[in-house]
């Protein structure tokens, strides 16, 4: 009996294409990023720029100002640094090469964030701000969103109406929490806002349900599907908002919004603590369902089978698994976390909902999904680096150095970047999209 | 466990893919079922398996009747399965995929990885069935998938083990490792299934032999049946095994390939240092089991796929950067080993696919009009050259059978003047008949003066055609031999080993 071990011919000593493309993209990337990076250098006229640990100048955090230039050098330092190990091809491979595009891209951002909020004209000069409260907040809704993706497309459903279930859970809890506040005399007022979430959840599982109906019993091509769905939601919330009477839009859509809950202990970390500890249930419960998912689907029985329904279905029939009904499960209980994230949109955040609350955050989401890898704690790290971006933007709106249009623009060309370049060669589960057809 | 089949029919709307069939297996009896390409083995294997419901009849297990609506069902009562394509999720472990569908968990859905670990260590101890429980089945060579595969149905209690053409993917070492494993499993009491158009295998290891064609069982025969009693019992008609060629003396070299090396997307290097010529008037046969680099080689001979290094000249020109565009106009005809996903468009029409890569010729095309007439006419006379039996020029491809889609490939390929035929696989799923002609026109090309150059995994198609045979092993071509070495030796060589001494080297 032979080994289950092959033995191998040596390799051919020959340079792959691969690896010579790869050199010519990192060669290309950190070049353009180092032209910026001296220009952002250059051009700066006082490098003085000032910083706060907090999100907003407040009584406790004051700006405190320092000079930039240190900081716009050491980027060009170390993109040089990546650059000159690129040319001559030394570029760290593993983790090492990742954990060195990291710093070079954590260089570009600070070195960027000095060139904007240096030389400011207006009345009043705004101070960088911490970014990671914003992003936590605005990250809550992607990751859920993504965590829903992964479940479906972990079973072989393409999901691309989580923008759609977005939608609907916004929708909905806000009506559910509005409801719940004017109406239901038994829900006391502190839950009003919880029990939105109900509705989001709700919401969220009947566009899951549609989803399977059409895909997993009717065979509609998935993408299709996904459009056609999301674009449902979305007329049928904006009708359902018209019919709401002017008059009555105070108990129909006027939530009660979810509060922050401090975590004692955890909190006080500095620069850190406030903004992940100090949150609504919403962002504790994202933080639960990444691990949850993950759990779910790589240590249970559950978990299993999802897996192999959404790579190789037909093995999955020929041991006795329900396939499709595999598949349905783990369909709407995405749908019950892209409902969770479509309320943040409107209990979990600003309250009354609003013509296309989500501005195709769940497209995003879908993005995280595959930047993931189809795992669940990947895409959530996905989707935080997009709510980072999109944070990004809303903080760069008090600087008047970029065209606000531009910058609207910014955090999805960025996304594109992100999936297209850095993604490299994903595989996706092999039955994605791939509607099981017993012959 | 004693299996009876009772007229057992499937009927697919007017098509009879299955016609009463009788079959009896007796507890611990290696039972083969012959069959060619399409005469029903697999239909009837899915209706015991719970795939497919039967259209009548009955299937009995120690006397008591039984109906299987799921293939759980079919586990559950003692049939295992291994098919033909493996039933493997190839990102899971041996062990996941073992316990899939029957999890061993700790309470609440939990799994328990290390008792399914267990499970495979006891069984392949037991079986003498080496695997490594925690190997990804990716990784794992076609030979040891298998095992993993066998392992499977015994670890749902299989009693009676069904085996889909298990030795289509294995080299001839592997071959006589599985029939030690199956005269293992026979020995402890489980009935094996064994399902194959090869004759030398039911010949080998069968206690008996039932041979099916068209839906039908039309004989039986023990296994000392000749091999061509059991072809003709198999085929209807006697058939000629051997390919008559005459001895031809080659000519110069056409095709060269220098160094070729190409690494695969993951970052394999799956063909490596890869230097061999195709001589005019010649077949060279290259040998191997599957996966060992032959696919990548020919897709970068005809620019499917851009070698890594290494140069292919063409009649003393270098035509390493060509596309396949430019490779049809060098004069390479090419038979993929896919033929559904590279050969013919299945939706298109034969008329259509038999001109896919000729429309552009000024017979087929004038401006951006296409000669319908002349395509029309041009199917008429291959479709009577080649005997290909199709309704009518309009239907689809996809609607005929095996052999006679692999006709349509081969006619349009040999439509034009070739220099080089490249074919792979060139007779896989295909039925007797379409073989004997294909091999046929295959050699009347080479007598043209083509060179060919033939892919197979198949051994006794190497025989028949080849005068030179080039071994890969790993994506190296280990050996060069002529076609008078013996089986056993080539057979060594496709494990890995280098010429041995007795082979003629050529």
């Amino acid at each position: 009996m032979t080994d289950t071990t092959v033995t191998r011919t040596p390799e051919v000593p020959v340079r792959e294409r691969a690896d010579v493309r790869r050199q010519v993209r990192l060669v290309v990337t950190l070049g353009l990023a180092l032209a910026l990076l001296l220009w952002f250098a250059v051009v700066i006229d006082d490098p003085t720029v000032s910083y706060v640990l907090g999100e907003r100048v407040t009584r406790e955090f004051q700006p405190q100002p320092f000079n930039g230039a240190i900081v716009s050098w050491a980027a060009v330092a170390v993109t040089g640094a990546a650059l000159a190990l690129a040319a001559v091809n030394r570029f760290p491979k593993g983790w090492l090469g990742g954990l060195l595009m990291v710093l070079v891209g954590l260089s570009f951002y600070l070195a960027f964030l000095v060139w904007a909020y240096a030389d400011q004209t207006g009345s009043f000069s705004a101070a960088i701000a911490n970014p990671i409260p914003g992003t936590i907040r605005v990250a809550t809704p992607l990751v859920l969103g993504a965590l829903a993706g992964c479940l479906c497309e972990r079973a072989g459903v393409i999901n691309i109406a989580i923008e759609g279930q977005f939608l609907a859970g916004a929708f909905f809890s806000s009506i559910f929490a509005s409801v719940a506040y004017s109406s239901l005399v038994f829900i006391p007022v502190a839950l009003c806002a919880p029990f939105g979430m109900l509705g989001g959840v709700l919401a969220g599982v009947l566009i899951a349900a549609l989803l399977g109906l059409f895909a997993l019993r009717y065979q509609v091509n998935q993408v299709v599907l996904g459009v056609v769905l999301t674009a449902f939601a979305s007329g049928l919330t904006a009708f359902l908002l018209g019919q709401i009477p002017g008059d009555r839009k105070a108990e129909l859509n006027d939530p009660e919004i979810l509060q922050e809950i401090r975590i004692p202990g955890l909190a006080d970390i500095p620069v850190l603590g406030e903004a992940l500890f100090n949150q609504t249930i919403l962002v504790y419960l994202m933080y639960a369902s990444v691990a949850l998912v993950t759990f779910l689907l790589f240590q249970t029985r559950w978990g299993l089978r999802v897996r192999a329904v959404g790579e190789h279905p037909k093995a999955a029939d020929t041991v006795g698994i329900k396939v499709n009904r595999v598949r349905w499960q783990a369909v709407l209980l995405g749908g019950v976390f892209a409902g969770l994230g479509g309320a943040y949109y409107t209990v979990g955040s600003t309250g009354a909902f609003d013509r296309d609350v989500s501005a195709g955050t769940g497209f995003i989401a879908l993005a995280a999904v595959i930047m993931g890898r189809w795992h669940p704690v990947g895409a959530a790290f996905a989707a935080v680096f997009f709510g980072f971006m999109l944070n990004l933007k809303t903080q760069l709106g008090f600087v008047d150095k970029l065209p606000t249009d531009l910058l609207g623009a910014a955090p999805y060309l960025a996304t594109l970047i992100a999936v297209a370049g850095f993604v490299g060669r994903v595989r996706p589960p092999a039955a994605d999209g791939v509607p099981y057809v017993k012959s | 466990m004693k299996l009876e089949i009772r007229g057992l029919t499937k009927r697919f709307g007017s098509f009879t893919a299955n016609d009463h069939i009788d079959l009896t297996i007796e507890p611990g009896e290696i039972h083969c079922l012959l069959g060619e390409n399409g005469a029903g083995k697999s239909t009837l294997m899915n209706m015991l398996y719970g795939l497919l419901e039967p259209t009548e009849g009955e299937v009995l297990l120690d006397g008591e009747p039984v109906t299987f609506e799921t293939p759980g069902d079919a586990m559950a009562a003692g049939i295992g399965m291994v098919h033909q394509h493996f039933m493997l999720v190839p990102v899971f472990t041996v062990a996941e995929n073992v316990m899939l569908g029957r999890e061993q968990t700790r309470g609440a859905g939990l799994l328990d990885r290390k008792a399914a670990a267990d499970l495979v260590r006891e069984l392949s101890g037991r079986y003498h069935l080496a695997v490594n429980p925690d190997a990804l089945v990716e990784d794992l060579p076609v030979g040891v998938q298998q095992r993993v595969e066998i392992l499977k149905a015994l670890a749902g209690g299989a009693q009676v083990l069904i085996l889909d053409e298990p030795t289509a993917v294995l080299t001839p070492q592997e071959i006589d490792e599985l029939m030690g494993i199956m005269r293992e499993l026979k020995e402890q009491g489980t009935s094996i299934i064994f399902i194959t158009h090869k004759l030398r295998e039911v010949k080998a290891i069968g206690d008996r032999i039932s041979v099916i064609r068209r839906g039908k069982v039309v004989g039986t025969a023990k296994p000392t049946a000749s091999e061509a009693e059991l072809a003709e019992l198999m085929v209807g008609r006697s058939v000629n095994l051997t390919v008559d060629k005459a001895h031809v003396t080659s000519g110069t070299t056409v095709l060269e390939a220098r160094n070729i090396t190409v690494v695969d997307p993951r970052g394999h290097q799956v063909v490596k240092d890869v230097s061999f010529e195709a001589r005019a008037g010649e077949v060279l046969g290259i040998a191997g089991v599957q996966g060992n680099g032959q696919t990548e080689l020919i897709k970068s001979l005809l620019g499917l796929v851009r070698p890594d290094a290494g140069e292919i000249w063409l009649d003393g020109k270098d035509i390493s950067k060509h596309g396949p565009l430019q490779s049809l106009e060098d004069g390479i005809g090419y038979i993929p080993e896919d033929r559904s996903h590279d050969g013919y468009v299945g939706s298109f029409s034969v008329r259509e696919n038999l001109v896919l890569d000729l429309f552009r010729n000024d017979e087929f095309s004038s401006g951006l009009a296409l000669k319908l007439d002349a395509i029309a006419a041009n199917a008429r006379d291959r479709i009577a050259e080649f005997d290909i039996r199709t309704e009518s020029a309009d239907s689809p491809v996809s609607s005929l059978s095996g052999g006679n889609q692999q006709k349509v490939v081969v006619a349009r390929e040999f439509s034009r003047p070739l220099k080089v035929l490249i074919a792979s696989q060139p007779t896989r799923g295909v039925d007797v008949g379409s073989i004997e002609f294909i091999h046929k026109r295959i050699i009347e090309e080479r007598d043209r003066g083509t060179a060919v150059i033939i892919v197979s995994t198949e051994l006794d198609e190497i025989f028949a055609l080849s005068d030179r045979i080039a071994v890969m092993y790993d994506g190296r071509i280990v050996g060069t031999v002529s076609p008078d070495i013996k089986r056993e030796d080539i057979g060594l060589m496709m494990a890995g080993a280098h010429e041995p001494v007795s082979g003629g080297a050529a």
